[in-house]
């Protein structure tokens, strides 16, 4: 029975990479392929679930494939099933469905509908990946398509500024996510020194037993996973973000915002709930987090004048009570109120536009005038407050990402001559050292993995408020590539080569055709400065998707040897070391957000030369 | 201009010299000038509920369409024609015919016109526009490292939609709306937070000196970059500036109202500009003219000539003339067919001129010979505001220029409004939210299936025939002239019903030979999910559908007395004629009628034999615009592509359910007979009118003072859209957010985008209103000159004017003040026989593009 499992994924993964042969303008053929397997997989998961049921519900698991293996390390990818998985995919296939057959006639002759159910299948794939993980390395591989998807259909309407700026400070919050959700995963590895499976968390013995030994690092894992949940489903501090999303076609929208991406979190939750249950702060922390999110969210709703950030922010504050119900233990009640929720979401955003006229209407008829009471004080504030939206959205920008820009800044005068210069030294004294360990102090051993690692930090800062020539930034996005990998294999004196050559095999070849695809560009146009949106996707549309593969692929986009990688690498920093993980970690967080704002200010964004046309910046 | 034009580095993006100022040069900034020619410039739609289609630059309108548009292009930075690209490729595949273009370059470069040809296939230039706008705001970025759009724009834009919300927010705003500035200052005077992070900002509202001349002192500094820069500020966010102007100049648009002003939005908008450069700059920086080397730009000097320019009129024109030719040797051809008259005549209908009553007016001909159509504004003449049963509000019902003194109020109506349960704003509230997800919310599931599956009406979609209920009745006659409320008139008197009835049957050369049963086919449109619904509707009732005016004007016209006072006027009216309303739903393809018990029982079955054959018309009409659309298969029978066309209409997921005035691109004024037998594609607006009724034009004048407002309007809005839907357009509609109910934007900090969305633009072609007046060309002079804001439209060129002579047929072009003789280029014109086939065999479009779109869009044929 268990076997069964990966036709879920795998057929939504064969739908994804058929939709990619077809041709552009076969509307017909496109939807229907989305329609089709969107249809199969959602009869399979009834014929499977009526099965499953008529089998007394048994908890499903199986290791579907290893990936990489060594005597103290494997990563594998796992399967499973339980009552949770059953209800969000079921739920998750309904609304696919009914969204493709919506967008099929919805997204007629726009420009971008191959991109659109590409994406679509994508997400599917990914969300499935996420429902039916049975280890936080499978679940990561879905979370991490679930948020570059998100990216794309954010930025749906390339060629303005807003999806584009909108998109990346999206993305920016899920990415913070996902290290919290890396830096969970790194911490239980060497808590159980192994990748333990979400099977194994629900042996209650086992857990507690376990964290009787380290209660501590236990509440750090837990902490990341929580934090990581609150940024997927925009709880308190990161709501802001969910409005701003929506900017692509008003179906994308409904799916992933108004229903399946944003509970993702809840699910996180749910799947890791044996893990925290007995750890009553934790407990507290989320049950504190869903209220004040939901009081907050229920606030900024009041006064949201627009439709669809309305729902937005009713949905925000009944994903707070969900948060409660998961902490409480109600997760029956939890898992209902979800589908509810992510179905009334679906409805309402696929219907927004109708709201115009069914509340004119309305309002012709059943008009109050004076209907203005006097509002005090406290009214007042609290209005003006929601209108602000709290201030969330600007204390994120000061608090989060501010300091860091601030930092890269400092080294805006780090050019490409400095940069090779500091490669060459650090290569040459790294591999020296690394060769001849034996010869070289112990104390300069301690110190170099720390400098490197600081630089490798410092190159992806400045990569990240590099103003000026693109070039630049790609090259400082891959030497702190290089020297993150040379910082971890001086570390770590056991450390395996081919470890290293996993990591840079994938990187190196996707900074090789990142730097082509830039280089053509910089053909066509001397000013690639980073300081402007230029929106070469209009002329270049075959070298904006090859640079895009390229800079997931450096960034370790699931699937690529660089995803591996990363997750070996960081195995190989034991967890006494925290400045170490903090400086790596915080590396990799902004990696992606790097690439990507390469890839949004060369390739997206309002196109530079007017000859046809152009969008308002406002627009 | 003198050599003190120096370029600086920053504006060096080929602004000739002669829009630079020297700093002496310019003059003294004068406040309340600025403040109204930016309104004049800004957009003018209103709130979205009362879509009304206007000339998008109607602010150029004084000069010559091509010297407006690429005035209003080089300023903008709009694309005010097809791309060059584009206009060639339409050349290669044939659209734009060589003859034409030939004939065009021959009449205007004569010697030169083989090199002009070289130029206008093969020359390379270089098509880059740069706007003169936002040049000088852009220094903030470039001094300063601050993008001031960024920090301003978001809160602005949601403090804008709060304050101008119509009902969205489930909290009102909490302060009286009796003022922008005044609210503001009242928020920030009593509360414990503010708008503002910075202290001088909030202090200089709250206290100081807060007009704009102040405020730019301390922004911008010197006076002569005052202009500039506001031009800049406002046209950064065109779409809300344009709805505060339009809201200041119309606030009965709004239905909760509320008090703004453009020079109130100015002021906050520098208020929060201080605010965010103190915020990040602390004390370092200094009014914007400081570090600004460039000179002050006159934003709108004038554009010079350039060849490109040429090369685009060329081109428009020869696109424009292909068709044109197309359809005067078209309308030549059918003068010379023999047109059997009609003996003995079953019924008359007076359609709207809209040209998508065009292809129904020619079915229902077809399917019953003795009939008569005509086609008249679709307000019918009756001008008044309407007050539905139960409504707290009055809606106006006749052209947007209008105003009515009369009052309509609807009484009977006996229609429970319905509601739709899943529409409540409670779903958005904590608890009920809580019980709304845990219950109704698979009642919405089941709902959307049910809606993808088989789609039917409910409360949630707009439907046309709920305006009026059909039952209804209404106050339409005034017996006692005290009868009035709010200053109007409750209903006509007998004589003022009796003129507006003379007038319109007369206009449309109605005045002897009626049938029994004359409809009056008003119409309107259904459609879901759809913000942009009422411009569908019927834009001579002010976006709203005619049931009501068909019915009034069916009741005036048959109305005793009335009968006896035209009479006397010499109308005479058979007593056995009846004029029944109705109301034609162009988007579902339905009809209704009104109060058909007044027909009686001798006219019952001819009602009912009628109704059978506009059921026929009906079914082939949909047929007929079903080749337009992806969803229906036009092999499939009229029956069929009817029910499909239905099913469209109330689906929320087609965001097509039809084409509005896509592709109108004639007015034709005349007799029926010109027209009459001849395939013109739903492209015409179709205005009867008897010159022989007529001979000394009195009546013309009223014919034609309404066609360049709403017909030009209509045709240049779509042009405009077309051309450039990103700037002039509503771009995509598929991201479109509701806005406070006033209008619509991509996403929850962009600014508001009026003008069309691509769904209805893309079966367009971009091409100005041929009107084709049938008179003699001195008469129609004479009517054209009579009014200077209807010569305009004409004299500019912002429509074309045809006249064709009664006598022989010939054809009158009026360009630079006269009538000139037309030569038709070509000659030969298609027959069709089978209809059914031509519409089963059309090309669909393969994309939007023009070059493929433009291929949906048939030639005119003759029909056998």
């Amino acid at each position: 029975m268990q076997q069964l499992l990966q036709v879920f994924i795998l057929l939504p993964v064969a739908a994804f990479l058929i939709s990619l042969l077809l041709p552009r303008k076969r509307e017909m053929a496109i939807s229907f392929l989305a329609i089709t397997s969107i249809s199969i997989h959602l009869l399979g998961l009834v014929s499977f679930i009526a099965y499953w049921a008529f089998n007394q519900f048994p908890v499903l698991d199986i290791k579907h494939l290893t990936l990489f293996q060594t005597a103290d390390i494997e990563i594998f990818i796992d399967f499973y099933f339980d009552r949770i998985s059953a209800v969000y995919s079921l739920v998750g296939s309904i609304i696919a469905l009914i969204v493709a057959i919506f967008s099929k006639t919805y997204l007629h002759r726009e420009e971008g509908f191959k991109r659109y159910f590409v994406t679509l299948l994508f997400f599917f794939t990914g969300y499935n990946i996420v429902i039916f993980s049975g280890n936080f390395e499978t679940f990561f591989v879905g979370w991490e398509i679930v948020g570059v998807t998100s990216f794309l259909l954010i930025a749906f309407y390339r060629d303005r500024y807003l999806p584009v700026k909108n998109a990346l400070k999206v993305v920016s919050i899920y990415r913070f996510g996902d290290i919290c959700l890396i830096l969970a995963m790194w911490m239980s590895h060497h808590l159980w020194n192994e990748n333990i499976t979400f099977l194994e968390l629900n042996d209650l013995s086992l857990v507690t037993a376990h964290l009787e030994q380290h209660y501590w690092f236990g509440v750090f894992v837990s902490v990341m996973i929580v934090i990581a949940a609150t940024a997927k489903s925009a709880q308190l501090p990161f709501s802001s973000w969910l409005p701003r999303a929506m900017e692509g076609p008003t179906t994308s929208t409904a799916i992933f915002y108004g229903s399946l991406s944003v509970h993702l979190g809840v699910f996180l939750l749910l799947r890791t709930y044996p893990y925290w249950e007995t750890m009553v702060s934790v407990k507290a922390l989320i049950v504190f987090i869903g209220l004040s999110t939901s009081i907050v969210a229920t606030l900024i709703g009041r006064v949201q004048s627009t439709v669809k950030t309305q729902i937005a922010y009713s949905s925000i504050a009944q994903i707070g009570l969900i948060f409660i119900e998961v902490a409480l233990g109600l997760h029956t009640l939890a898992l209902f109120h979800f589908a509810g929720n992510a179905f009334l979401r679906t409805y309402q955003l696929l219907v927004s536009p109708s709201v115009l006229s069914y509340l004119v209407h309305d309002m012709f008829f059943s008009f109050k005038s004076n209907e203005l009471g006097q509002s005090n004080r406290l009214k007042k504030t609290i209005y003006m407050l929601s209108i602000k939206e709290w201030n969330l959205d600007f204390l994120l920008h000061h608090l989060l990402w501010k300091p860091f820009k601030w930092f890269g800044n400092l080294f805006g005068f780090v050019n490409r001559k400095i940069m090779t210069a500091l490669l060459m030294a650090g290569f040459l004294s790294g591999l020296f050292c690394y060769n001849t360990q034996k010869t070289v102090p112990a104390v300069l051993l301690d110190f170099l993995p720390f400098l490197y690692s600081f630089i490798a930090l410092v190159l992806i800062l400045k990569a990240f408020t590099e103003r000026g020539d693109a070039l630049n930034g790609w090259f400082a996005i891959v030497s702190s590539q290089l020297f993150i990998a040379l910082s971890i294999a001086l570390l770590n004196e056991n450390f395996e080569h081919n470890h290293i050559m996993i990591y840079l095999s994938g990187s190196m070849v996707s900074a090789m055709v990142g730097y082509t695809c830039l280089k053509r560009i910089k053909r066509i146009d001397n000013n690639i400065d980073l300081s402007q949106f230029h929106g070469y996707s209009y002329e270049q549309p075959t070298v904006a998707l090859i640079f895009l593969i390229a800079g997931l692929g450096l960034v370790g986009l699931p699937f690529t040897p660089t995803f591996i990688g990363i997750d070996l690498l960081f195995s190989h920093i034991h967890k006494r070391e925290e400045v170490m993980i903090i400086m790596t970690a915080l590396s990799f967080l902004f990696v992606e957000i790097a690439v990507l704002r390469i890839y949004a200010r060369i390739f997206l964004g309002q196109h530079k030369k007017a000859f046809h046309p152009v969008a308002f910046k406002s627009s | 201009m003198t050599e003190t034009t120096i370029v600086s580095p920053v504006h060096k993006t080929k602004n000739t010299p002669n829009a630079v100022l020297s700093k002496q040069q310019s003059v003294l900034f004068d406040e309340a000038q600025v403040i109204h020619e930016l309104k004049h410039y800004l957009p003018s739609q209103t709130p979205i509920k009362d879509f009304i289609h206007h000339n998008t630059l109607h602010a150029f309108q004084d000069l010559k369409f091509y010297d407006a548009i690429f005035k209003a292009g080089k300023i903008f930075g709009y694309q005010v024609t097809l791309q060059l690209t584009e206009f060639r490729e339409l050349y290669k595949t044939g659209r734009i015919k060589n003859e034409v273009l030939e004939c065009i370059v021959a009449d205007r470069k004569g010697l030169d016109a083989a090199l002009w040809k070289e130029k206008l296939l093969y020359k390379t230039y270089d098509t880059i526009n740069h706007s003169r706008l936002g040049l000088l705001r852009a220094e903030w970025k470039h001094q300063y490292k601050i993008d001031l759009d960024n920090a301003v724009h978001p809160l602005l834009f949601r403090i804008l939609c709060s304050y101008l919300d119509q009902g969205v927010a489930l909290w009102k705003f909490p302060v009286p709306t009796t003022g922008f500035l005044s609210a503001m200052r009242e928020l920030e005077k009593d509360s414990f937070v503010s708008f503002f992070k910075t202290k001088r900002a909030k202090h200089l509202l709250l206290n100081g000196q807060c007009t704009i001349t102040e405020l730019l002192k301390i922004v911008v500094g010197d006076q002569a970059y005052y202009e500039q820069y506001l031009f800049d500020q406002q046209f950064g966010h065109q779409g809300w500036s344009g709805i505060v102007a339009a809201i200041e100049a119309m606030p009965n648009t709004l239905l909760d109202k509320r008090t703004i002003s453009l020079s109130d939005l100015i002021v906050f908008e520098l208020l929060l500009e201080i605010d965010a450069l103190d915020y990040e700059l602390g004390s370092n920086w200094e009014p914007l003219s400081r570090r600004v080397k460039a000179h002050p730009l006159h934003l709108f000097a004038d554009v010079p000539s350039t060849e490109l320019q040429e090369v685009f009129r060329i081109w428009q024109d020869a696109f424009e003339w292909s068709y044109y030719d197309n359809v005067l040797n078209g309308i030549s051809a059918n003068r010379k067919e023999d047109q059997s008259l009609v003996s003995i005549k079953s019924f008359q209908a007076i359609f709207c001129i809209d040209e998508r009553e065009c292809s129904l007016r020619r079915h229902i001909e077809s399917t019953d010979k003795n009939c008569e159509t005509y086609g008249s504004p679709g307000f019918f003449g009756v001008e008044f505001f309407f007050q539905p049963e139960n409504g707290k509000f009055y809606e106006k019902l006749c052209p947007a220029p209008v105003t009515p003194r009369y009052l309509i109020k609807e009484f009977g109506s006996n229609g429970e409004r319905k509601h739709e349960l899943l529409y409540t704003k409670k779903a958005h509230t904590l608890l009920a939210g809580f019980f709304i997800s845990i219950s109704l919310s698979f009642v919405a599931a089941v709902q959307l299936v049910l809606n993808l599956f088989r789609p039917k009406m409910s409360p949630a979609i707009s439907n046309a025939f709920t305006h009026m209920q059909q039952s209804s009745q209404l106050t339409i006659e005034n017996k006692n002239l005290e009868d009035r409320e709010n200053d109007l008139q409750i209903g006509f008197t007998v004589e003022e019903m009796a003129t507006r009835v003379e007038s319109l049957l007369r206009g449309i050369g109605l005045i002897k030979d009626f049938a029994p049963v004359v409809y009056l086919i008003a119409h309107g449109s259904s459609s879901a999910n759809n913000p942009h619904h009422s411009a569908h509707d019927c834009g001579a009732c002010s976006g709203r559908p005619g049931s009501v005016n068909a019915k009034v004007f069916a009741f005036m016209a048959n109305h005793a007395k009335v009968r006896q006072l035209l009479n006397e006027r010499g109308v005479l009216i058979p007593a056995d004629t009846v004029f029944v309303g109705s109301m034609h739903d162009t988007a579902s393809d339905q009809i209704a009628y009104y109060d058909e018990h007044i027909l009686g029982s001798n006219h019952n079955s001819n009602h009912q034999k009628n109704k059978e054959a506009f059921e026929k018309a009906l079914n082939a009409n949909a047929k007929e615009r079903s080749r337009r659309f992806a969803s229906i298969d036009t092999k499939k029978s009229s029956v069929h592509a009817r029910e499909a066309i239905l099913k469209r209409s109330v689906s929320m997921f087609e965001p097509r359910p039809e084409l509005g005035h896509g592709t109108n691109t004639l007015c034709i004024i005349g007799n029926r007979e010109i027209t009459k037998g001849l395939f013109l594609d739903r492209r015409a607006f179709l205005n009867s009118y008897d010159y022989k009724t007529d001979l000394s034009g009195k009546l013309l004048a009223g014919v034609m003072r309404p066609i360049g407002i709403v017909c030009g309007g209509i045709n240049l809005e779509y042009y405009f859209s077309r051309v450039d839907n990103y700037k002039l357009g509503a771009g995509t509609k598929l991201p479109h957010n509701v806005m406070g109910l006033i209008g619509v934007a991509n996403s929850c900090d962009g600014d508001l985008r009026p003008g069309l969305p691509v769904q209805m633009i893309e079966v367009h072609d971009p091409v100005r209103l041929l009107i084709v007046v049938e008179h003699y060309p001195e008469v129609v002079l004479k009517t054209i000159q009579s009014a200077p804001e209807m010569y305009e439209w004409y004299v500019n060129e912002w429509v074309h004017l045809m006249v064709i002579n009664p006598e022989d047929g010939d054809y009158y072009y009026f360009k630079e003040g006269s009538f000139q003789p037309y030569q038709l280029l070509h000659q030969q014109l298609k027959f069709v026989s089978n209809f059914e086939q031509l519409i089963e065999q059309a090309k669909k479009m393969e994309t939007n593009h023009i070059v493929d779109a433009t291929k949906e869009n048939l030639p005119v044929y003759l029909l056998n």
